[in-house]
């Protein structure tokens, strides 16, 4: 585990329940090493703790027993040592209303202490690339779902963090914006050295966009921790769905 | 809808009652009420007359020092509130307590607890907006939906940049609200404070005017703070337009 970049070792997570009565396990003894430059699915039904183990990346919320590290260092506890080095891409897009596309995008840079006039070229940059250009000044409100959530991916990357972390980010996309997005997406992790951590419902997306899959069991238990070779014959995807799913079925 | 439509509309229930009046001024004792052409004449004079228009930017000055010292210390309170469960356990209960204790009582206390008649009536005006203010403030903080916290979270900001690029976009709606609504109530606590501790202002005018009968002087005295409290909403008005051109706007709507 010595080179990961984001390594659990036996990390617990538990939350008191609602009613007080004991602890509720969300994450249970979970060991996970993630290397540089990987992009990792984790995969699960809902309620599995992919959620838990993401809030903990991305250190908003700690271990209960175990130690998690990212850069070798606590996401917690030295929460604000990762400023300008975490990027998250949420499930929905969280744009700020009063802020037009290219202010959005440039939220994280102003956070980082950026120029004026650097920040404002760099986010015009992301959102030419994401084929936003012209929407520079328009409010989220006038704004597709699919161009918003472009929206929120260009902020994330414009941060230039090194650490990724998408929470389902294209579900609430119909197919064919979701597909076209997926790819961009992909390509764009790869081609800017992120280490990027990919929480997903679906197989299929976990299986066209990650180097690795890691199925999880509830209570947060990795049930299938699999390489995605990166030209897998269309037998290798269908065989890794086939085991995907008969893990997701039990 | 055209502008000159919409002008109507908004004039129309003011015509009514101004037609209203001026059927009853034909028809009943002057002293009762008087023609609203007297009143215009009065207005104009007020408006014309430094001698008695200072009566007016006392007042004026008075509801708004008072609004603003209530919002300053109120949101102070109502952050404290926000960021402490025992600062909310300890302020909640006072500003409730406050709320219960009639304006009258307040002006009382205020002749009994100070000696010159302007912190007599800062101390009305704070205390009887504090409250509003306080829970107001705290209902907006409150408001700020969690998601898009976090997403500013994620960023790592200061809690100064959280501030500026979060929490105030976000709760100046209901900041706005709240002078609007304070506005109308503070107009009506300070005459309430200048009729019975003042030497000075509309409250005091008002005062004279029932000591000589002169229903047209009465009239003429409350439309000066009627017209202020139309152009302070005027005015929060242009700037909600400016500040909130980024909301979507129904067709329906229109």
């Amino acid at each position: 585990m010595s080179d990961a970049e984001i390594s659990f070792d036996h990390v617990t997570k538990e939350f008191p329940k609602p009613d007080g009565g004991g602890l509720f396990r969300a994450v249970d003894d979970v060991s996970l090493a993630i290397a540089p430059g990987e992009l990792i699915a984790l995969l699960g039904k809902t309620g599995c703790g992919k959620s838990t183990m993401f809030n903990m990346i991305a250190g908003l919320t700690e271990p209960s027993a175990g130690v998690l590290r990212v850069a070798g260092r606590d996401p917690f506890g030295d929460f604000n040592w990762f400023r300008g080095k975490i990027a998250i891409v949420f499930q929905n897009d969280r744009l700020l209303p009063w802020r037009t596309a290219i202010e959005n995008v440039e939220i994280g840079l102003e956070m980082l202490g950026v120029p004026t006039a650097e920040r404002r070229q760099r986010a015009q940059a992301w959102l030419t690339r994401l084929g936003l250009a012209g929407h520079e000044r328009d409010y989220p409100h006038a704004l597709s779902g699919g161009m918003r959530q472009r929206v929120s991916i260009a902020r994330a990357f414009a941060t230039d963090a090194k650490f990724l972390l998408c929470d389902e980010p294209f579900s609430a996309l119909d197919e064919i914006t979701g597909q076209r997005l997926r790819e961009e997406f992909g390509t764009l992790v790869r081609e800017n050295g992120k280490t990027a951590v990919f929480i997903t419902h679906s197989i299929n997306e976990a299986i066209q966009l990650a180097d690795r899959i890691v199925v999880l069991r509830r209570p947060a238990r990795i049930a299938m921790d699999a390489r995605v070779p990166r030209n897998a014959s269309p037998t290798e995807r269908d065989d890794l769905r086939s085991r995907v799913e008969a893990i997701l079925s039990e | 809808m055209s502008v000159a439509l919409r002008a109507a509309q908004a004039a129309a229930p003011f015509l009514l009652l101004a037609g209203l009046w001026q059927i009853a001024s034909l028809n009943l004792p002057k002293f009762l009420f008087p023609s609203l052409v007297d009143v215009f004449w009065r207005v104009l004079g007020i408006f014309l007359d430094w001698s008695e228009f200072r009566n007016v930017v006392a007042t004026v000055g008075r509801i708004v020092a008072g609004l603003g010292g209530a919002f300053v210390i109120g949101a102070v309170l109502a952050l404290a509130m926000n960021r402490s469960r025992a600062a909310d356990r300890f302020i909640g209960p006072i500003m409730t307590f406050f709320q219960g204790v009639p304006a009258l009582s307040w002006v009382v206390f205020a002749i009994i607890w100070f000696h010159g008649t302007e912190p007599r009536i800062f101390f009305i005006m704070l205390v009887t907006s504090l409250p509003a203010f306080v829970f107001q403030v705290l209902g907006a903080l409150r408001a700020v939906p969690r998601d898009l916290f976090e997403m500013v979270l994620s960023f790592r900001p200061s809690g100064a940049k959280m501030f500026l690029q979060l929490t105030l976009p976000a709760i100046l709606p209901d900041i706005l609200t709240a002078w609007k609504v304070n506005l109308g109530n503070a107009s009506r606590v300070v005459v309430v404070a200048e009729l019975v501790g003042a030497t000075g202002g509309v409250g005091y005018a008002l005062l004279q005017q029932q000591q000589i009968f002169d229903m047209a002087g009465a009239l003429a005295w409350t439309l000066q703070l009627v017209i202020f409290v139309l152009i302070a909403q005027g005015f929060i008005g242009m700037v909600e337009t400016r500040a909130f051109k980024y909301r979507a706007v129904s067709e329906h709507a229109l």
